[in-house]
Parts: structure tokens; sequence; C-alpha cells
């Protein structure tokens, strides 16, 4: 065949080379491409076949989900045995919670998904609208859980426990630490010597001392530091702890945002004449919190799991209710299965506030690539 | 009128103005917490003093580094504490580097189905409460493992059982001294073969394989050593006597579930903190080395590595902070670390909630402060010089 049989520019795509597309091309690139890779492949697939064989079986197929003790469960099957959890759902869910109120629960929580819709999808229909509600529902949600108003019945805090638990002190302690967390990160980066530092001060201790004995001085101390005869139930000593907590991180996070805009952004501004209020208002903050929204969230989820640190001044959140099952001479030594279960619950819903928190940072990305 | 607002307007005097009333408000809010703090106790008939530290502690630690018995004082359980805080810490960044460094590469491999795996450890892995981790840990020892006389055996000289690890104890004899000396004097010698043969390239050239004879060097001259000396180690091994292993080291339950758990909990982030900064580093600059001719493990040493240190530093070391504060944990399952002790026990039997909680905050805050401290001079050392 020679070169003139083509007019210029008509000469047809030949198929790519034998074993570089298609399925067996793609696995030999990714998977066999060399002595060390192929071996590498063979372990990870003796892994996953352990993995698949041991886990699945035990978890799913071999598991028993009712029996009145674990006894009866080891009887019946060699697997998991979720009675455990199946026979006690209602409190790791609602706590103590009175059963004929759980209705309160259940919308309080489901109302949450249309108050934070607004806030955390800048793009939604009728937006302003759901604004007015997300600044009513903090109110709403409190006369609901509490009660005590319009009839509705006085609930004590010392019956909230399970994942309620872990919703009400996660959410609260994150909707309260973001603003206090950005004045601190501003205040560390103020010109005003006295203010630079107390935020310093502030921030170190926070982050220099592990969270569990901040919620040891709520718990025992905090009461000292109040006037006599002054008594605050230990839930919103709890949530002032992880509010402060977490807002020394999210500092931190937001002042390496503040440092990483360029100084032509603060020149320009001061160019303009602008003041430190409307320089921070529109040049600094929105750039600052869109690059540390990866760090923000990240200080979100660990305040979410870090919930979990309040069994060890008793109250009873999802791993307290477990540990109070554990104690059961029924259920004793099923830990592994009650404890999975719980890890499942966070699993699912800090793994979903992760990708959400990638997602966002994708949609606000603004650079040239 | 004009005078109040020429103040209000000079910058100089607003932020002198700002300053002081914001050091007022700082002021009454912290002597009010003081007069509070007095009245409650005046009220209770409390005082603050730090006596009961020298007073018998009378408690029982069932693991200590340093002698310890109920009759010491409460300083000493605290001591005992803070050695067992830093025991497990130190466990725990050993498992958590060697496990984050390979996770961290294993993610990076082309290797499809290596890196999905390890992809999907280290989601499961970061996104579960630490405390779960290391409650599930405990529990699965506690629970799984078989009592100690079905301990699982490991040719006769390490057993695991549900009463924890039971493995080999190193005992040094008369002419360790010798090992020790040879050990040193290979360091010694292989700083001056690295200086030497810098130099030499540096004049000539010429390269040895410096990190080749160094590592012979270091092993074979402790060893030759340790055959000529008589092999003066030996290991005394864990027997089983009636219901319970005797001799050897031990590794409690706890210990073990709380080391397991840290380093497990904590490899994940590191995994992402070394996948990030080798990604970090610029594509140019591995295919600029490539094209003048070094060899891969050179582009490593040389040039991604230095670059990617400087990345992979500061967060590796706040991890590692993370993990000496979340080994605070371990009173949830009873190991007795600094908490555990002086915060815990201690605090309950002399009821000082104040001087217990100072001490053991103040003890976290100089090692956070102190390694912060250290890593704002290594930051400034390796830092970038721009423009």
């Amino acid at each position: 065949m020679t070169e003139n049989a083509y007019k210029p520019g008509s000469y047809p795509d030949l198929p790519p080379p034998p074993g570089t597309v298609g399925v067996y091309g793609w696995i030999k690139n990714n998977l066999f491409s060399s002595i060390s890779n192929t071996l590498l492949t063979i372990i990870s697939a003796i892994l996953l076949y352990y993995l698949i064989d041991g886990i699945i079986g035990w978890f799913l197929f071999d598991a028993v989900y009712d029996a009145e003790s674990k006894i009866e469960c080891r009887k019946i099957d060699s697997g998991a045995c979720w009675a455990v959890i199946t026979k006690r759902v209602g409190q790791f869910v609602y706590g103590f919670y009175p059963e004929a109120e759980r209705w309160r629960i259940d919308i309080s929580f489901l109302t949450m998904f249309i108050a934070f819709a607004p806030l955390l999808y800048p793009d939604i229909p009728k937006r302003k609208w759901l604004l007015w509600f997300s600044l009513v529902y903090p109110f709403l949600a409190y006369i609901l859980i509490m009660g005590g108003y319009f009839g509705l019945q006085k609930i004590e805090y010392s019956l909230f426990g399970g994942f309620m638990l872990t919703v009400i002190l996660g959410v609260s302690g994150i909707v309260c630490s973001l603003p206090i967390g950005i004045l601190l990160a501003l205040g560390r980066q103020s010109n005003l010597t006295v203010v630079r530092t107390i935020s310093i001060c502030f921030i170190e201790f926070m982050r220099g001392v592990p969270l569990i004995t901040l919620l040891f001085v709520a718990s025992s101390m905090l009461n000292y530091f109040m006037p006599p005869g002054t008594n605050f139930s230990i839930l919103v000593r709890v949530i002032i702890m992880f509010t402060f907590f977490s807002a020394a991180y999210i500092a931190e996070v937001i002042r390496g945002g503040i440092q990483a805009i360029p100084k032509g952004q603060y020149e320009a501004a001061d160019a303009l004449g602008m003041s430190y209020w409307q320089k921070t208002r529109f040049i600094t903050l929105p750039q600052a919190l869109k690059i540390s929204i990866p760090g923000i969230m990240n200080t979100f989820i660990g305040l979410y799991k870090d919930t979990t640190l309040v069994v060890v001044i008793g109250l009873l959140d999802p791993l307290g209710i477990g540990r109070a099952a554990l104690a059961d001479t029924k259920w004793n030594g099923l830990s592994t299965e009650t404890y999975l279960f719980v890890a499942l619950f966070f699993f699912v819903s800090c793994f979903a506030m992760s990708r959400y928190s990638l997602w966002l940072e994708n949609k606000l990305n603004t650079d040239q690539k | 009128m004009t005078f109040l607002s020429n103040i209000w307007r000079n910058e100089k005097s607003r932020e002198i103005i700002i300053q002081i009333f914001v050091l007022f408000c700082i002021g009454w809010l912290l002597s009010w917490l003081v007069m509070n703090v007095n009245a409650n106790f005046k009220a209770l008939g409390k005082d603050i003093s730090f006596e009961f530290l020298f007073i018998p502690a009378g408690y029982d630690i069932n693991q200590y580094l340093i002698d310890y018995n109920n009759r010491d004082s409460h300083l000493r359980a605290g001591i005992v504490g803070l050695l067992n805080t830093g025991l497990v810490a130190i466990f725990g960044i050993i498992l958590a580097t060697v496990m984050g460094v390979a996770l961290g590469i294993i993610r990076l491999s082309k290797n499809w189905l290596a890196s999905k795996l390890a992809y999907w450890y280290v989601e499961f892995t970061r996104n579960v409460p630490i405390l779960l981790h290391i409650l599930l840990w405990h529990g699965i020892i506690i629970n799984t493992f078989p009592q100690t006389r079905q301990a699982i055996n490991f040719g006769d000289l390490t057993f695991l059982s549900n009463r924890g690890f039971y493995l080999p104890k190193p005992i040094t004899e008369s002419g360790i001294e010798f090992v020790y000396l040879c050990f040193v004097i290979s360091l010694i010698f292989s700083v001056l073969f690295t200086k030497y043969a810098k130099k030499k390239q540096d004049l000539t050239g010429i390269q040895y394989p410096v990190f080749w004879i160094n590592t012979a060097v270091i092993i074979i001259l402790p060893s030759l050593a340790f055959l000529l000396s008589g092999l003066p180690i030996s290991f005394e091994i864990p027997v089983l006597k009636g219901f319970n292993f005797r001799g050897g080291l031990h590794m409690s339950p706890e210990l073990a579930a709380l080391t397991f758990a840290l380093g497990i909990y904590t490899a994940a982030f590191i995994a992402e903190i070394v996948r990030a900064g080798i990604l970090a580093i610029d594509k140019g600059q591995k295919e600029a080395a490539e094209s003048i001719g070094l060899k891969p493990s050179k582009v490593m040493n040389l040039v991604i590595l230095p670059q990617a240190r400087r990345v992979i530093i500061p967060p590796l070391t706040s991890q590692y902070l993370n993990l000496t504060k979340n080994s605070s944990l371990a009173i949830a399952i009873g190991y007795m670390d600094l908490v555990a002790t002086l915060g815990g026990i201690s605090l309950n039997q002399t009821g000082r909630e104040m001087e217990t909680m100072v001490i053991v905050m103040l003890i976290y805050l100089s090692v956070s402060l102190s390694i912060s401290a250290f890593m704002n001079w290594y930051n400034s050392k390796v830092k970038l010089v721009g423009r």
C-alpha cells in the first residue's frame, strides 16, 4: 500500500495497538503492569476474599436478628447477634424520651433538613422564604423537643439520649462554633495587641488540652464559676464546651485561609478607602471562608464524632445506651455487634458530610483549569 | 464635641480606646469568675491547696513503669499515669506512622484494587469516632480472644489471650556494653563517612553507595560484637502457670486496645497527609528530574521527598499531638493514664477538682505548646523564601 492511495486528510484512523484499551487493556495497565504490581493485586485480592468471606457472612447471612438473649442467639446461628440492637432500637434512637412524645423528635428532625436546605444549597428555589424558616427553626425545635409551652408536656434533659442526643449536641455545637471561630480568627489577625493576645491565649488553651478534660470541667467545675445558686443543665454546659473547643480549631483553619489571601487584595481595599469592617465583610472573609471550607468541614466532622465523649461524664449517647445494654447479663459480651452498629451510624453521617464538603468545594472553585 | 470625634477619627487614639475597653471587659469578666469561685468555695467550706499531692494515694494501678504501690503519694500516682500516657502515645505513633505511610503510598499506586482498598480503609476508619475504635478493640480482645488456657500460641514464645498479650522479654547480660559500644562506633562512622562522601562528590563528582555501606556497617559491626561477646541477650519466655502466664512481657488488653485503636485511627489521617504531600509536588519537578537523567530512587530521594517533607511534617506533628491527646480517652476502658489517675481517682478521693484538673491541663498544655513552638521554628526554617 502506498501513501498516495489516500488523499491528504482522509487517512483512516487505525485501531489502537492490541492490549492497550478495553477491559483487557485496563486490567493489564491497572492491575498487572509489573511484577510488583501483580504481587500487590494478588495480596489485595486475597485480603478482599477473606474480608468478604469472613465479615459479610458473620454480618448478614449467619446473623440472628431476633432472640431473647445471647445464649439463645448462639443456639440459632453462629454469626452476629443483632438482637441486642433490635430489642432496643427505640432507646438507641431516642434515649429515654417518653414513647408517646417521640413524634416531636421526628418532626424536629425532619424539619431540620428544611431549615438547613437554604444554608447548604445556595441555588434552591424560594431560598428567601426558606431562610426565614431557618431563622425560626432553633426556637421551634427548642419548644418541640423541650416542651413546656402550648400544652406540650415538659421533658427533662436527663431523658435525652441515643442518636437524638448526638444530633442535638453536634448540630448546636456546629451552629454556635462557626461565628465564634470567625471572630477568634479575626481577633488573632487583628492589629490591636490586647485583642490579639486574648484570642491567642484562648485558642492555644483550647487546642492544647484534651476535650475530655474540658468535659470534666463542664460536669464538675463549671458551677463554681457561676454565682452561687445558679444551676444550668449539664446538656447546656457540655454544648458550651463543645462550642468553645471547636471554635478554637475553626479559628485556626480560617486564619490559614486569611493568610493565604494575596497581599494585593488588602492593599487594593485600603486604596479604595474601605473601613476595617467593610474590608473584612467584602474582601477578607468571602475569600478566606472559601479557601477554608475543607478544613471547617473537617472540624465539624471532628466535633460530631467527639460528641461520643459525653459518655465518659455519664450522658446516654448511643455509646452510653450500648454500654448499658452490654451491662445487662442477657447481652453480656456482645460488644462487637453493639459498637459496630453505632459505628455504622457515625460512618454514614460523617461520610455524607465529607461528600457535601467535596461538592461545595468543587462548586465554589473559580480557579481556571 | 469636635474634640471627641477627632479622637475617635484618629486611628491611633481609637485603637487605644478600643483596647482599653476590651481590657476592662476582660478584667471585669475574670474578676467576676474569681469572685464566684471564692463565694462558692466559702459556701462549701473548701479551699485551694496542693498538699493532697503528698498524702498516700491508696489505690492500685495495674500497670506501672516505675515502682508504685498504693501507699505512694498522689503525686507519684500522677507520674505513673503520665508515663503510661507516654508509653501508649509512643506505641501508637509508631504503629500509626508505619501504617499511615504505607497506606498513603498504596493510595497513590497505579494498582486499582490496592488503591481502592486503601481508600475505603481510610474512609471507614476516619469517619468513626476514636472512642468507638477504642471500645471496639477492647471488646474484641476481652470478648472474642480465647482464655489464657487456650491462648493463641506462636511457637510457644508469644501468646494472645483475653487477658492480654504475652511476649518474650529480652534480658541483657554482661558483655552487652561491648555491643552498645560497637553500635555507637558504627553510628559515628556512618556520620563521618556520609560527610566524607559528600565532600568527595563535591570535589570530584565520584559517588559512593553511601546508604548501602552505612547500613551494612550499622548491621554487621554490632552483630559481630554480639556473636563475639557470647550472645549476651537471652529471652524470658512466658509460661502458663495455673490460670495465668508468668514471666515475659505482658501487654494488658487495655494497652493493646488503646495502641491498636489510636494507631489504626491516626493512620488513616496520616495516609491522607502523606498522599496530599506527595501530590502537592508539581509534576514538572519529577519530569525535570527524570529528563536530566536521575534514577527513579534519586528522583524520589533528592527531588520529591525533600519538597514533600516540607508539606507533610507540620500536619504530621499535629496528628501526633492529637494522638497523644486522644490517649486521654483511655479512661473509658480503665487504662491508667494521666487523666485516669490524677484527673480521675485522685480527684474523686480528695474532692479537689480545681487543683487536679489544673495540673492535668497544664501538663497537656505544656506538651502541646512546646511541640507547636518547635513546629513554628521548623516551619520558619524550611519555608520557601518568597519575594
